[in-house]
């Protein structure tokens, strides 16, 4: 009952008038965000980080995951009126949401992506309620082999479950431990891989990387159709919404069903594009008009929706209770909390209770907050879209710039910004997942403290990892998510010769 | 990539995979000098600077071994993009790395305007007016944001010097 009393205090906290105004903003910063290209989550958050500095942690969190939500829900503005999926995760929404648009029913498709994904963040935030002090009691128990255990079945489930090849996962992901290793070593003080030169002492900062490899590779990447960018009407009225909503519940199950696929993904750092994904195929499997998927079916538009928003608010529990974040955006958060002096990971639930339940109300009344904003302002939104992108890609070029340089007040931090972007450009034609690269960059040196720690308390012996029942069961889990695609590959393999 | 300058031809993505796939184990073979350098034995105070990072170079090397080869052995004769494509492509990225180069010396404002001001005019065809409209209210609206009400302190050149700002 502990957790409740403390849920409520959060309540009082979010309540705030000022908290509650920095609320409403960033829940619309986000949906702008979440609607033009070049911009998403994770690079949007890491560009208006630098703002947050002089505020009080609780209201920086309050605002920048509000950023987050309402990327979240902006993504299927662009999908389901213009067929752009303004975010990853909203692909698998384009497939029904526009066809759903063109029959003459954008407001349907809006309103059920809308309520869909708040559904969706709801099931998750309460989730986290539950869930993630239970974890984190527990997480304080852990010694630096279970801790480099966790970090190890966070990377393994990247290279087991991601769509890219495994080979390239891995590459990329190395590239991010390597990048996190450049500067002083933390733990005997002395200076690697900085081949002499200044600039690198520090090491490279990831919210660099987010903004060079997000922005300014995405905006290349939409360069290459040219700046010719097609824009549409909205229209969203009451009448419309109200009988979506009559027509929700009888899809319970589908929702039900994408809830749990999008929590399980999000917690595992899977993310939420392959949620989407896999929820989108299995409710076409399952559905009973499944053949009609692709032609304009609204569950179609429910299930990917809700499992994208389930597994992008579900991320964030393992990045509160054990400090490992289950996504870019996430790891950026993550981040945050390291500049306003909090130490991500299970003693924050025991020292900064405001601060973690201020946060966890703050998701559900954010999620409402989104809610009522777009489903109010479709329209305004949807004009953002119709202003040409020759005017929008240079001031995101910009206002990447100014995140990148107000870092660290350095400019040769908005060079490297570039370096990035053009890296980034390059890794995502060639089927890299970019991230991966992100987390090892954030994850990197404490996943190596904990290695070396551990071999330090062992004398060198790799059998540390395995030396009791808890910490090798997630040394185990991690190697299954390791090799998942192999064995999942034998398994049918199997059947078929049984068959 | 020898294809002709058209705009329906060039380079190949075989082409561009290998050559990312070389430049990640350049990059790896560079991590590997560094660890070595700083030391990839055991110490007084257990594993040494470059113990972790040697194994992490290792890695890409051989990460990237693998795909050089799954990208020699790919019959896909996919285009990377057109050469029109990377065109437009790099229309952004010369005049971004002027922007981000001249930084330093003349300030992020005038570099934002000049910046804005040819990305429109140019590449977007706009008339002067809303050209020089947006290229000068974008930045007067940064600093009142970032430096008047988050007190957040952005490069500046002579100019804001002679202003006074």
């Amino acid at each position: 009952m502990e957790e409740l009393a403390n849920l409520f205090h959060g309540f009082a906290v979010a309540l705030q008038p000022y908290n509650v105004m920095l609320m409403v903003v960033g829940i619309m910063l986000g949906v702008i965000i979440g609607v033009l290209p070049g911009l998403g989550g994770a690079n949007g958050v890491a560009i208006l980080l630098p703002l947050t500095f002089s505020m009080p942690p609780t209201s920086a969190i309050i605002m920048l995951s509000c950023i987050y939500w309402g990327a979240l829900f902006g993504g299927a503005i662009t999908s389901i009126l213009f067929n752009i999926p303004g975010e990853p995760w909203s692909v698998a929404t384009t497939f029904d949401g526009y066809p759903m648009a063109q029959q003459g029913k954008p407001g349907e498709a809006l309103t059920a992506a809308f309520t869909s994904s708040f559904v969706g963040a709801l099931f998750a935030v309460a989730m986290i309620t539950l869930v993630a002090p239970l974890v984190a009691s527990f997480a304080l128990r852990f010694g630096p082999a279970e801790k480099f255990a966790v970090y190890f079945l966070a990377f393994c489930s990247f290279v087991g479950l991601s769509k890219e090849p495994p080979f390239k996962t891995i590459a990329a992901m190395m590239i991010g431990f390597a990048l996190a290793a450049v500067g002083l070593d933390s733990i005997t003080g002395q200076l690697r891989l900085t081949f002499g030169i200044t600039e690198l002492l520090n090491g490279f900062d990831f919210l660099i990387a987010v903004i060079g490899l997000f922005g300014i590779g995405e905006i290349l990447l939409t360069m290459e159709d040219g700046l010719s960018f097609r824009g549409g009407n909205a229209k969203i009225n009451l009448r419309v919404v109200l009988q979506t909503w009559k027509e929700l519940p009888t899809y319970w199950m589908t929702s039900l069903r994408s809830c749990l696929i999008g929590c399980w993904m999000g917690v595992t750092p899977a993310g939420a594009t392959p949620a989407s994904f896999m929820s989108y195929g299995i409710a076409k499997r399952l559905a009973r008009n499944g053949k009609n998927f692709g032609k304009g079916e609204i569950e179609g538009v429910i299930a990917p929706e809700t499992a994208a928003h389930a597994a992008g608010t579900s991320a964030l529990l393992p990045m509160l209770s054990l400090g490992v974040p289950g996504s870019p955006t996430a790891a950026v958060l993550l981040g945050g909390l390291l500049i306003w002096g909090l130490q991500p990971g299970p003693m924050l639930f025991v020292e900064q209770k405001e601060f973690v339940w201020g946060l966890i109300a703050s998701m559900y009344l954010g999620n409402l907050a989104g809610l009522l904003v777009v489903l109010t302002c479709v329209p305004i939104f949807a004009a953002i879209l119709r202003v040409p992108f020759s005017i929008i890609a240079p001031l995101i070029l910009v206002l990447c710039a100014i995140g990148a340089y107000s870092v660290h007040n350095s400019t040769f931090d908005v060079m490297l910004m570039l370096v990035f972007g053009v890296l980034g450009y390059l890794l995502k034609k060639c089927n890299y997942p970019l991230a991966p690269l992100v987390l090892a960059i954030v994850l990197g040196d404490k996943a190596e403290e904990a290695f070396r720690q551990s071999l330090l308390g062992s004398q060198g012996s790799l059998g540390v990892f395995f030396s009791n029942g808890l910490v090798s069961t997630i040394m185990v889990l991690g190697l299954v998510a390791l090799f998942w695609s192999a064995i999942q590959e034998g398994y049918s393999r199997l059947r078929t010769a049984v068959a | 990539m020898t294809a002709p300058r058209s705009d329906t031809a060039g380079p190949s993505h075989k082409a561009v995979e290998t050559g990312v796939a070389l430049l990640i184990a350049a990059f790896g073979i560079i991590v590997i000098i560094g660890s070595l350098k700083a030391g990839i034995n055991w110490g007084a105070e257990g594993p040494r600077a470059g113990f972790f990072p040697f194994y992490i170079g290792m890695s890409i090397v051989a990460a990237s071994a693998i795909n050089l080869w799954s990208a020699l052995h790919d019959h896909d004769d996919r285009l990377f993009a057109e050469w029109g494509q990377l065109r437009q492509v790099m229309s952004v990225v010369v005049p971004t790395a002027i922007y981000v180069g001249s930084m330093p010396f003349v300030g992020l404002y005038v570099a934002s305007i000049i910046f804005i001001g040819w990305f429109m005019r140019w590449l977007g065809g706009y008339r002067w007016l809303p050209t020089v409209a947006v290229a000068l209210g974008m930045p007067i609206a940064t600093y009142l944001v970032f430096e008047r009400w988050f007190l957040v302190p952005l490069p500046k050149g002579p100019v804001e010097e002679w202003l006074g700002l």
